[in-house]
């Protein structure tokens, strides 16, 4: 693994909401193909690390590069066409647009995207539905066609956050299946998620964050050994 | 920790002092005023700065934004008019009237504007004032585009000479005072603190069991009332009441006053109108637009100036030194 | 001759008439109001204002150099929404972060130093502009006389609605601009140019006052006042509406002026203020609007 080129490195990033700050200094590292996933508990920071770096979050310090680019200074339209796609966590679907409208939102930002088809074809639901609003699908469905729009605009990495809450066991389940074709495919997944298995299920390496830090990092090899002081800090 | 209590007690204490001895030069300004200036420009002043205080009851403490604050204080203008000049009630009879008139339309375009927040609030007393506007343009009782003229100021409590300019004035001074001070005493109760409360979270305020509406319609009451009043009195002061004071621009103008004075502080306001007011009467000897003018002024204000005078001085250095305290 | 509930049945037909062009103009300017407002959250108190500037523009084209209603069609909105994309982009934006009334206070502001500075120099008077040769007379229908430019204001004007209508609802632009309306961040990490499509709205929205301001012109006279009191019509017509649909908008604008037009029939006196009425009891009944989304 550690042969891989290095994609996304944040360094000593800080980030406040408002006058409260979130995060003390974040450091972390995804190399191109990782499916890398921050664990912690609630309120750690993982979600304001994700729209940090996305740059949604305006108020931060640091320095992050990606793909070698610098990320710190451009507008947020910019981080898209730099190459990161974001699945933010209330997914994001549009009411006021159908499914296929929502699906063909995000412009294309590199040639590598996949096209309409297959998506249809890993979604097949999706097609089904193509011409309904697009809130009146499932949690599931809407969790996929968040997933699927960014995949059509052929972003190198994806930031999803937590793409399991609130849905059933098989959805759960097929989401992991698509993550497992989208990492065969190459993408570069940046994860945040609370479901504990279903993350060791597809990650290559996790970060723990605790108050606004990354407290530790490590290979899913050193899972097994490292489970009982994981699920002490977890709280699991 | 002590220490820097009693320090800031101390320098309360002494802005306290700073602040009654401004407020006594401001006073004794006023009383020597009419024997240098002109009393009808100087009861004008007052007069609007009484309308924007009761506007800034609204805006400033409830932070309820109205469109339609000209429907009270012109509407009052003409109750007033009618009343003194038609039925021929005595002076405070008639300013009585107009404030009870300038209530009671509070009551209904209140009852439907709290209906909605924010902008929508603000764009429904606009079309109720405006509804009145019309009303007043084709009624026979306001004399249509000539409006209620050569309306009698009559003797007050049968025995002062209200048609005497310093009579006129001390009365009108008068007036102000107790408003401003009306103003300022509902500010500063229970019930002002819970307005305030509702300005800075409507949904806690809900959630602590406040009846919102009945606070926000009881505060929309009593600032078209005390806008009535100041209405009333300038038609006695000019005698006559038109238009001009019940259009949406004469509502636009109040919010400017206070909005340039500083929102939400006692003093803004009547230093806004009388900026403005003497602003408006300087343009209008130049031939220069007043309108062009104005609405710099505003845009202005809310691009670079949204504290207004007041707030800006409150939050500068000067104010810090002179211990002022500087609000929330 | 023919009664209708008690009315000669021409003079019913022609209030019907009066009120479907103010109804026209109505909905042009409550659906430019609506997708100003959709996506900046600015209710633009100088939409009055840009829709006088419009027929201003057209006039003084004419006059200055000889530029025909035809073309001032196309050139005064543009010209009038070149100003509004100026305004948005160096004062307007500013003012997003804040609370909304401060972009209502903004505008208002700009459409007191619009509406002096025209009259300051141009008068309060209204200036004739003549109607174009090839629309001007009219037919008879039979049962009414029908001025062929009334005619044509209320084809255009329906045009002019549903082509809005269909570029926010069918194209991928609109896409952009329905998404964004509704969650403007997540477009914009999308990669799209947010900041650039607000001001392109507005741009947008002020054109389409000065468009109807320009076809407004050989109607009413060109005075630097014609739009300051329509605006507040407009805000009522909005919040009977709702603002959450553009198709709501339009319905909202045409019923309105149609419902205005025949007060005048029956009840003369009250057909200035039918209209607040209205929003009073729709704000009674339903307070969000006819077609509102939002509480």
């Amino acid at each position: 693994m550690t042969d891989r080129q290095s994609l996304l490195s944040v360094r000593g990033l800080n980030a406040w909401y408002d006058e409260s700050h979130i995060l003390h200094g974040v450091d972390l590292e995804v190399r191109e193909g990782e499916t890398v996933t921050i664990l912690g508990r609630n309120g750690m920071g993982k979600t304001t690390t994700l729209r940090s770096i996305m740059g949604i979050l305006r108020k931060r310090t640091g320095a992050i590069d990606f793909d070698g680019k610098d990320l710190m200074n451009r507008p947020l339209h910019h981080t898209a066409r730099a190459g990161i796609g974001f699945v933010p966590e209330e997914r994001g679907i549009f009411a006021t647009l159908s499914v296929e409208e929502n699906l063909m939102l995000p412009p294309i930002v590199s040639k590598n995207g996949m096209s309409v088809d297959e998506i249809y074809e890993l979604f097949p639901n999706l097609k089904e539905r193509r011409s309904s609003q697009g809130t009146k699908l499932s949690g599931g469905e809407q969790q996929m066609l968040a997933m699927a729009r960014m995949l059509r605009t052929g972003v190198k990495m994806l930031l999803l956050d937590e793409p399991t809450e609130g849905l059933a066991p098989v959805i759960v389940q097929r989401i992991g299946e698509i993550l497992q074709t989208l990492k065969q495919r190459g993408m570069t997944i940046l994860l945040v998620e609370q479901n504990f298995r279903f993350a060791s299920k597809i990650s290559d390496r996790f970060y723990v964050m605790d108050h606004g830090v990354v407290t530790e990092g490590f290979d899913v090899a050193e899972l097994p050994a490292r489970m009982d002081t994981l699920h002490e800090v977890l709280g699991v | 920790m002590t220490e820097i209590t009693i320090s800031s007690e101390t320098r309360r204490q002494s802005a306290n002092r700073i602040q009654l001895a401004l407020l006594a030069v401001l006073m004794i300004g006023l009383l020597i005023a009419p024997f240098v200036l002109y009393p009808v420009f100087l009861m004008k002043v007052l007069c609007f700065a009484l309308f924007a205080s009761a506007f800034n009851l609204l805006l400033g403490f409830t932070g309820l934004l109205s469109f339609g604050h000209a429907a009270f204080f012109g509407g009052a203008a003409y109750f007033t008019a009618h009343a003194v000049k038609e039925w021929g009630v005595p002076p405070e009879a008639g300013i009585l009237l107009g404030v009870v008139g300038a209530a009671f339309m509070g009551l209904i375009i209140g009852f439907f504007a709290i209906r909605r927040q924010g902008i929508y609030f603000a764009m429904i007393t606009l079309a109720l004032s405006q509804m009145f506007f019309f009303f007043c343009l084709q009624s026979n009782f306001t004399k249509g585009e000539d409006g209620l003229q050569g309306v009698p100021r009559g003797h007050l409590l049968g025995f002062i000479d209200l048609s005497q300019p310093l009579n006129m004035y001390f009365f009108v001074l008068l007036v102000f005072v107790v408003g401003i001070f009306a103003v300022w005493r509902i500010v500063h109760s229970p019930f002002g603190m819970i307005l305030r409360s509702i300005r800075e979270n409507e949904n806690r305020a809900i959630s602590l069991g406040y009846s919102v509406s009945l606070y926000k319609l009881s505060a929309f009451v009593m600032s078209a009332a005390l806008a009535g009043l100041a209405g009333g009195l300038k038609a006695l002061v000019f005698q006559f009441a038109t238009l001009t004071d019940v259009t949406w621009q004469m509502s636009g103008e109040v919010i400017l006053m206070t909005l340039l004075g500083g929102i939400g502080t006692i003093f803004g306001p009547i230093l806004g109108a009388t900026f403005i007011v003497t602003l408006q009467n300087y343009l209008s000897t130049t031939g220069f637009p007043v309108t062009v003018i104005t609405g710099i002024i505003f845009i202005i204000c809310v691009l670079l100036f949204r504290r207004g005078i007041v707030g800006e001085f409150n939050a500068s250095r000067l104010a810090a030194k002179l211990g002022f305290r500087s609000k929330n | 001759m023919m009664m209708i509930f008690g009315i000669p049945i021409q003079a019913f037909l022609g209030q019907l008439l009066i009120g479907l062009i103010n109804g026209s103009f109505y909905a042009m300017l409550s659906l430019g109001l609506a997708i100003i407002f959709g996506l900046l959250r600015v209710i633009n108190f100088a939409h009055g204002a840009q829709y006088m500037m419009g027929a201003f523009v057209g006039f003084l084209l004419l006059s200055w150099i000889g530029i025909n209603y035809w073309l001032a069609l196309l050139v005064a909105p543009v010209i009038v929404g070149i100003t509004g994309i100026v305004i948005e982009r160096f004062a307007l934006r500013r003012l997003y972060n804040l609370d909304h009334l401060y972009g209502l206070l903004f505008t208002f502001g700009l459409a007191l130093v619009i509406e002096g500075g025209f009259r300051y120099v141009y008068g309060s008077s209204g200036q004739p502009y003549a109607t174009p040769d090839i629309l001007s007379g009219g037919v008879n229908l039979g049962f009414m006389y029908l001025p062929i430019y009334r005619g044509w204001v209320v084809v255009a004007s329906l045009i002019v609605c549903i082509g809005t209508w269909l570029l926010i609802e069918k194209t991928k632009l609109g896409a952009y601009l329905r998404a964004a309306t509704e969650n403007p961040t997540l477009v914009q990490s999308f990669g799209i140019n947010v900041p650039f499509l607000l001001t392109l709205t507005y741009g947008l929205g002020t054109a389409l006052a000065a468009l109807a301001g320009i076809m407004a012109a050989p109607i009413y006279q060109v005075s630097p006042l014609m739009g300051s009191n329509l605006v507040i019509v407009v805000f009522a017509i909005v919040v009977v509406g709702g603002m959450g649909s553009i198709m709501g908008a339009i319905v909202t604008g045409y019923m309105l002026g149609i419902l205005e037009g025949l007060t005048k029939v029956f009840y003369p006196e009250a057909s200035n203020i039918v209209i607040f009425v209205i929003m009073a009891i729709v704000l009674l009944v339903r307070p969000a609007g006819l077609f509102g989304r939002d509480v």
